[in-house]
C-alpha cells in the first residue's frame, strides 16, 4: 500500500514522466534559428559560386586575394572557438571568472577577426575593388560581409553576456544564454571554413 | 486531487526540477582538445595545398579542398557542437540532416542551371565568331 500514498512527492514524480514538452526545448529552437540562418550563407555561397569569376575585366582573384591574411584570420577564428569550448569548461565547474576571463579572450579574437578583415576590406576598395566593380566583387562583400556582420553581433552579444554573468553569476538563465551563444559562435567557425575554402582558397586558382 | 493542485503549485514555484540539461550538453577538455587539433591540421593542409602551388589545376583542388572543407566541418559539428544522435531526441540531427540536404540542392541547383543557362547565352561559335555584327544579335555574357 505504501506505493499508493499521494505524497506531494510522489505526485510530482507522476507529472514530471508526462511532460510533453522536450527536456531542453531552448536548444533545439536555437539550433532551427541556426539552420535557417544556414539557408541565408547557402543561398549567398550559391551566388558567389554562379558570379565568383565574373570580375569584368578587373584583376581576379588571384591579384585581389592576400592568402596570408585570410590564414591569420582563420587562426583567430579557429582559436577563439577553442577559448569559448574552455570558457564553457570553467562554467561547467561553476567558476565565473574563469569563465568571464576566457569569454574575455574569446571576444579579443573576435574583435582581432574583424580588425584584419576591415583591414582587408579596406585594401580592396583602396586597390578599385568595390562591390560596385563587378559582379563578383558584389558576391564577395555580400557573402564575407554577412559573415562579418554575424560576427560583429556576436561580440556585442557576448561583452553584454559578460556583463550579465559579471551582476548575476552563473545563474540558470544566464547558463542557457551562454549554451546559445556558444552554438552561434561555433556555427560562425563552420561557415568560415567554406569562405576560406569556395572564396579564398579556390578564388585565387 | 489535493496531489494534483500540489503538482501544480510545485511546478509554477519552481522551474528547475528536471531541467538539469538547461546549460546544454556536458562537454570535455579532450573532446575540445582533439576537435582544435584536428581542426588545426584539417585548415593547414589546404592552405598549404594552394600556397605552395601543389595544386593548381582547378577541378581537382574543388574536390580536394572541398573534401577537406567538409571533413572539417563533421569536426566542429562533433567536438565543438556537440551533435549526436541523442541529443533532444534525435530532432537536432534531423533538422541538420534537411539543411544540409536543402543546402546541397539549393547550391548544386543553382550552379547546375545557371551554368547551362551561360552556356546558351553564348554566342555561336564558329564562322559567326570573327563577325562582331554577326554574334551581337545573340546577345554576350
Amino acid at each position: 500500500m505504501s506505493d499508493l500514498a499521494l505524497t506531494p512527492g510522489a505526485a510530482r514524480a507522476y507529472h514530471l514522466d508526462h511532460e510533453p514538452h522536450p527536456e531542453n526545448g531552448t536548444a533545439l529552437g536555437f539550433w532551427l534559428y541556426l539552420m535557417s540562418d544556414c539557408l541565408i550563407f547557402a543561398a549567398l555561397f550559391a551566388t558567389w559560386g554562379v558570379l565568383g569569376r565574373s570580375y569584368a575585366g578587373g584583376p581576379g582573384g588571384a591579384e585581389l586575394f592576400d592568402l596570408q591574411l585570410v590564414a591569420i584570420n582563420t587562426a583567430f577564428l579557429l582559436l577563439s572557438s577553442i577559448t569559448f569550448g574552455f570558457s564553457m569548461l570553467q562554467k561547467q565547474q561553476g567558476k565565473v571568472g574563469g569563465t568571464l576571463g576566457w569569454l574575455a579572450v574569446t571576444g579579443l579574437f573576435g574583435l582581432c577577426f574583424l580588425g584584419v578583415e576591415l583591414y582587408e576590406f579596406a585594401h580592396l576598395i583602396r586597390e578599385g575593388a568595390t562591390p560596385q566593380s563587378s559582379a563578383a566583387m558584389s558576391a564577395f562583400f555580400a557573402l564575407v560581409g554577412t559573415h562579418g556582420l554575424h560576427v560583429a553581433f556576436g561580440c556585442l552579444w557576448l561583452l553584454v553576456l559578460m556583463i550579465q554573468i559579471a551582476q548575476r553569476g552563473l545563474t540558470r538563465e544566464n547558463k542557457r544564454r551562454l549554451m546559445c551563444l556558444s552554438m552561434f559562435w561555433h556555427f560562425l567557425d563552420v561557415v568560415w571554413i567554406g569562405v576560406f575554402t569556395f572564396v579564398y582558397l579556390m578564388g585565387v586558382l | 486531487m489535493s496531489a494534483h493542485d500540489t503538482a501544480i503549485h510545485h511546478d509554477g514555484h519552481d522551474h528547475g526540477h528536471g531541467h538539469d540539461h538547461d546549460d546544454g550538453p556536458h562537454s570535455s577538455l579532450r573532446g575540445y582538445m582533439v576537435g582544435f587539433v584536428l581542426s588545426v591540421i584539417l585548415t593547414a593542409i589546404p592552405f598549404w595545398l594552394v600556397m605552395a602551388g601543389v595544386i593548381t589545376h582547378r577541378p581537382t583542388a574543388v574536390l580536394v579542398l572541398g573534401a577537406f572543407a567538409v571533413a572539417q566541418i563533421l569536426v566542429h559539428m562533433v567536438c565543438f557542437l556537440h551533435m549526436n544522435g541523442k541529443v533532444e531526441g534525435g530532432w537536432t540531427l534531423l533538422s541538420t540532416l534537411f539543411t544540409a540536404v536543402f543546402v546541397a540542392i539549393a547550391i548544386a541547383g543553382t550552379l547546375w542551371v545557371m551554368f547551362h543557362m551561360n552556356a546558351n547565352m553564348m554566342p555561336a561559335h564558329g564562322s559567326h565568331a570573327d563577325h562582331p555584327s554577326g554574334a551581337a544579335p545573340h546577345g554576350s555574357p
